[in-house]
This record gives C-alpha cells, structure tokens and sequence, in this order.
C-alpha cells in the first residue's frame, strides 16, 4: 500500500512537472498559429479553433527573416568549426603533457567562465570599431570563437583524457607523426565528444545576443536575436509576429538538443567532472 | 625533446592569444575605465577621476535596489532550482519506461536562449491577455488580474519564477548523473543494516553526492549573478527600475546609456562579491571536497 502511494504520488510529480516545463512552449506555439485576432480575445483558447500560418507569412512580409536566418545560420556555423579546430589542439595538449604554466592556463580558462564577462564589452566595441569591425558579421564570428575557446577546451580535455595515451603510442611507435596520430587515431574514436561540443558551441553562438546587438545595427547584417530585440522595441504589441519569430528562432535548437541530448549531457557532466 | 616543445606551443598558441587578445585584454581596461570619466557620446573629455563612479553609484538608488535584487535574484532561483532539481533527479534516478523520451521534454530549456525564455514568459504574464492570469483566475486562484510585470511587488517574484523554469535542468543534469555513480554496494550495505529510504538518502546518497552539489552550487550561482539575459528579455529591469539586477544594470548603462565608466565601476563592484562569495563559500564547503575544479 505504502508502495502504491509513493509511486502514484511519484508519478503525479513527475506529470505535474512535465506540464510545467512543456506548456510554455506550447503556448508559444499556439499563438503563433492563431488567427491575429484570435489571439487578442477572450476567452482565451487553449485549442485554437482555426490554424493558419498568416503569422509566419507576416513575419517574412514585414522583416528580411530569410536574411536573420541566413545570418545566424553563417555566424553560429563558421565560429563553431573554428572553435573546434583550436579547441581540439589546446585540450589535447593541456590533456597530454605537463608543462611549466599548464596549471596557469588552465586557471585562466576557468576564469573566464566566473569573471562577469559584461565588464570586457564597452572595450571590445571599442575595439572592434578602432578595426573598423562595426556592421561586419567577421566581429561576430571572432568573438564567439573566443568566448567558447575556454569552455570547449575544458570539455574536450575531459573527453581527451579518457581516452588511454597508449593508443595513439602505439600509432606512433609505428612511425606516425604526433599530428596524423592526433588526426587518423584519436579524432575518430572521440566524435562523440566532438559533435557535441560543436552543438554546444552552435547552440551557444544561434542564442547570442548582447555583442550582436552592440557590434551590428545594419538590417542586411543582424542575427536572428538581434532581429527579435528590434522587433520587441518597434512593435511591442503585436504578439502574432514575435511568437511565429519565436517559433523559428526556437526550432533547429530544440532539434539539435533531441538529437544530440544524450550526447551533450554526457558531455557537460563528464567535462565538468574531470576539471 | 624540442619536437614535443614545439607541438605544445602550436597546438596552445592559437586559443591562448585569442583569449588574452579578446577577453583579458579588454577585460583588463574595463577595469581601468572604472576610475575614468569614459562616455561613449564624448570621448573625447576621457579622463580620470579616480574614485567618483563608485561614489555615484552607490549614491544612486537604482544602484543599491540591484545590489539588494541580485541577492534575492541569485539566493531564490538557486535554492528553488536546487531543491526542484535534485527532487527530478532523484526521481529520474532508476529507469523506468519512457525515461529519455521524458528527459528530452524535461531537460530541453537549456537549449533556448534565455532571450527568448524572457520573451515567452513576458507573454504568458501579460497583465491582460496573459494565460497565466487566466489559469489563475479559472482555478479560483486570483480574483482579478495581476499586473506581474507591471507591479512593482510582483515583479521580480516574477522574473525569478522563469529564472527557476529555465535553470532547473542544468542541477538535474549533473546531479542525475552524480547519482547515478553512487556505487550500489553502498546502498545493499544501508539496507543490510535496515535503513529506511530516508535514512538511504541522507546517510548515503547525499554524502556521496556533496562534492557535486557543492561545485555545482558554487558555479551555478555566479552563473545566476553574472546573467542579465532572462531579466532583459522579460522586463529590461522595470517597471522603474524595480528588477535591475547589477548585471543588467552595468549592461543597460552600456548598451543604452553609453557610459562605460558607471557600468564598468558596476562591473569592479560584481567581481569584488564574486571574490568574497567564493572565498566564503569554499571555506565554509571546506574547499578539498569540491574536487579539483
């Protein structure tokens, strides 16, 4: 009986959450599928009598979203390579070998992901001004490769370290360069690892907001965070549009996050425990 | 010998100078544009003086209503994101059919920019039309609308409720995964000497599990005080000024007023209690058991 009543009141908790987290997106979802006056008036409907896609036709008519998206898709996918090729070199480095200063750099990446960050933007934009870099998506790309070198590094160190050194010895013992042994043996066994941090680091780079909004204000150039900002700004009310710009800004995350979930947990946790 | 050498540096170089180049560099003359008078709109009257942004701040009421806000902000969404989280986790802990599929529902906020988040639960707490109001008022809950966002008394209640929406998954993540390497021979043992599953938890679970909740504590709350996102999206620190936390004050000052030596003092500021937090912190934690981080 006991028994019984811890698992219903398990299970009730479990529902009750699920709900909790789930209804947010639904509801976003939902409005941007109702009829623009539908989403004005009472009663409210949790089930919308009539589905159109006239918010998201809107979208498209009033803004160059194809152009956001573009962008986001350009930004968020070159810097994540990027990050990836520097990345993999220096965790595998501070992975394989002690040095004099290994225990500093690894400091220094750690704090970067303590220290308020904010204090750096005022000088960057300055700098990236002095580089004549405003309204040029390269500041774009060069920053977010910097911000995710640390945590990338720290994450794949973690991955890097649970893979026995006596693999790639044994590629070298047969004549293999440190580099192709890094390349043919080690690279492959870790993609897991690999396309995680890329999706992390892609994830990271489509959400960024407050450098885009500070480096670019040129429509033909904004990201799609930048884009939804302005939109908030100039049409505050109109409820359709923003939730449809929600909508798609949403989706390819939710889609890499169900595809590469497992992965990146793993990664997260198992990065983060290694240190 | 020298090969090796030369394939530590190639391979460090590269991430080393763009982070001392890009992050320690500015980062380094923010701080110094705390003691200047540095306004975006007249550069060229930069100069220093000494000690007047801090002095401004702290005479500045926005100032000490952030610096109480982020102690509300960071002391509510971590206590409530830690207590829902470790619940889930527990819960999730012994597999059961549908767990990754139900993980996947669960666990999905992280991926979302806290932007984003802001803006769909700025929606939902709309004072008029907002569906929360309306389910709150359907369960008998409320008799008339809240203004949740309007409402100086509500507000920050209010950012602080996304907050916890949106941060308990990262607790869950990493303390399911901590649970799930607690050797079960600990736990044969506790029921060997016939503890009760609350004895379980707290005699052997959580002890297991400190060193996690501790690093995980102490990384999720400066975190939580560095962030400005969710505040930004949501109410941009109205109404009045009433949810400014001091991230989100320091970036306002940047983005919209255009003075880098208020919001950089702000910044000294955030990093003087971050000293002091962790400090205090690993001391009271005794620090060797938050492993090496």
């Amino acid at each position: 009986m006991k028994q019984r009543i811890l698992g219903l009141s398990k299970f009730v908790y479990l529902a009750v959450y699920l709900l909790i987290m789930v209804f947010p997106l639904y509801w976003i979802v939902i409005t941007s599928l109702k009829p623009q006056k539908d989403i004005f008036s009472f009663p409210l409907k949790y089930w919308p009598e009539r589905f159109t896609l006239d918010n998201y036709v809107h979208i498209f008519k009033i803004s160059k979203f194809h152009i956001y998206i573009g962008n986001s898709l350009l930004v968020a996918i070159t810097s994540a390579v990027v990050v990836l090729v520097i990345a993999i070199l220096s965790a595998y480095v501070l992975a394989r070998f002690k040095f004099r200063g290994h225990r500093q750099i690894m400091l220094a990446f750690f704090a970067t992901q303590m220290l308020p960050g904010f204090v750096a933007l005022a000088p960057l934009y300055l700098m990236m001004s002095s580089m004549n870099l405003i309204n040029n998506r390269f500041s774009l790309v060069l920053m977010y490769t910097v911000i995710l070198i640390p945590f990338s590094t720290i994450m794949l160190r973690g991955f890097f370290q649970r893979i026995p050194a006596s693999l790639e010895e044994a590629a070298m013992i047969d004549g293999c360069s440190r580099w192709s042994a890094l390349v043919r043996i080690i690279i492959p066994v870790m993609l897991p690892g690999i396309a995680s941090t890329f999706i992390f680091a892609f994830v990271q780079n489509w959400n960024e907001l407050f450098l885009a909004v500070m480096f670019i204000d040129n429509d033909a150039l904004k990201t799609l965070p930048v884009a939804m900002n302005s939109f908030i700004l100039k049409f505050d009310v109109d409820w359709g549009a923003m939730s449809a710009g929600a909508v798609l800004s949403i989706i390819p995350t939710i889609l890499l996050f169900a595809f590469a979930q497992r992965f990146i947990v793993e990664g997260l946790t198992q990065g983060a425990e290694k240190g | 010998m020298r090969k090796q050498r030369v394939f530590i540096l190639s391979g460090l170089i590269p991430a080393l100078l763009l982070v001392l180049a890009f992050t320690y560099y500015p980062f380094v003359k923010g701080i110094v544009m705390a003691f200047q008078e540095y306004k975006l709109f007249d550069l060229r009257s930069v100069h220093f003086v000494g000690l007047d942004n801090f002095k401004a701040a702290f005479n500045d009421p926005k100032f000490i209503m952030a610096l109480q806000n982020s102690g509300y902000w960071v002391f509510f969404s971590l206590i409530l994101q830690f207590l829902f989280g470790l619940t889930l986790a527990l819960l999730l802990k012994k597999q059961f059919r549908g767990r990754g599929v139900y993980q996947g529902f669960v666990f999905y906020s992280w991926a979302l920019s806290g932007f984003l988040i802001g803006m769909i639960w700025k929606w939902m707490f709309n004072s008029q039309i907002g569906v929360i109001n309306d389910i709150l008022l359907h369960l008998g809950l409320i008799h008339e609308r809240i203004g949740f966002l309007s409402d100086p008394k509500w507000a920050m209640i209010s950012v602080i409720i996304a907050n916890v929406w949106y941060g308990v998954a990262f607790f869950a993540i990493m303390l399911l995964a901590a649970l799930q390497s607690v050797p079960s021979e600990l736990y044969e043992a506790a029921v060997m000497d016939g503890a009760s599953s609350f004895r379980k938890l707290w005699n052997v679970t959580l002890p297991y599990i400190m060193p996690t909740i501790i690093a995980t504590t102490l990384l999720r709350a400066i975190w939580i005080f560095n962030d400005p996102t969710i505040i930004y999206g949501l109410t941009n620190g109205g109404p009045a000024g009433s949810t400014h936390i001091l991230s989100s004050l320091m970036l306002d000052k940047i983005i919209y007023g255009g003075d880098y030596g208020a919001a950089s003092a702000i910044g000294i500021i955030m990093i003087i209690i971050l000293l002091f937090y962790t400090i205090f912190f690993l001391s009271v934690t005794k620090a060797e058991k938050a492993g090496d981080f």
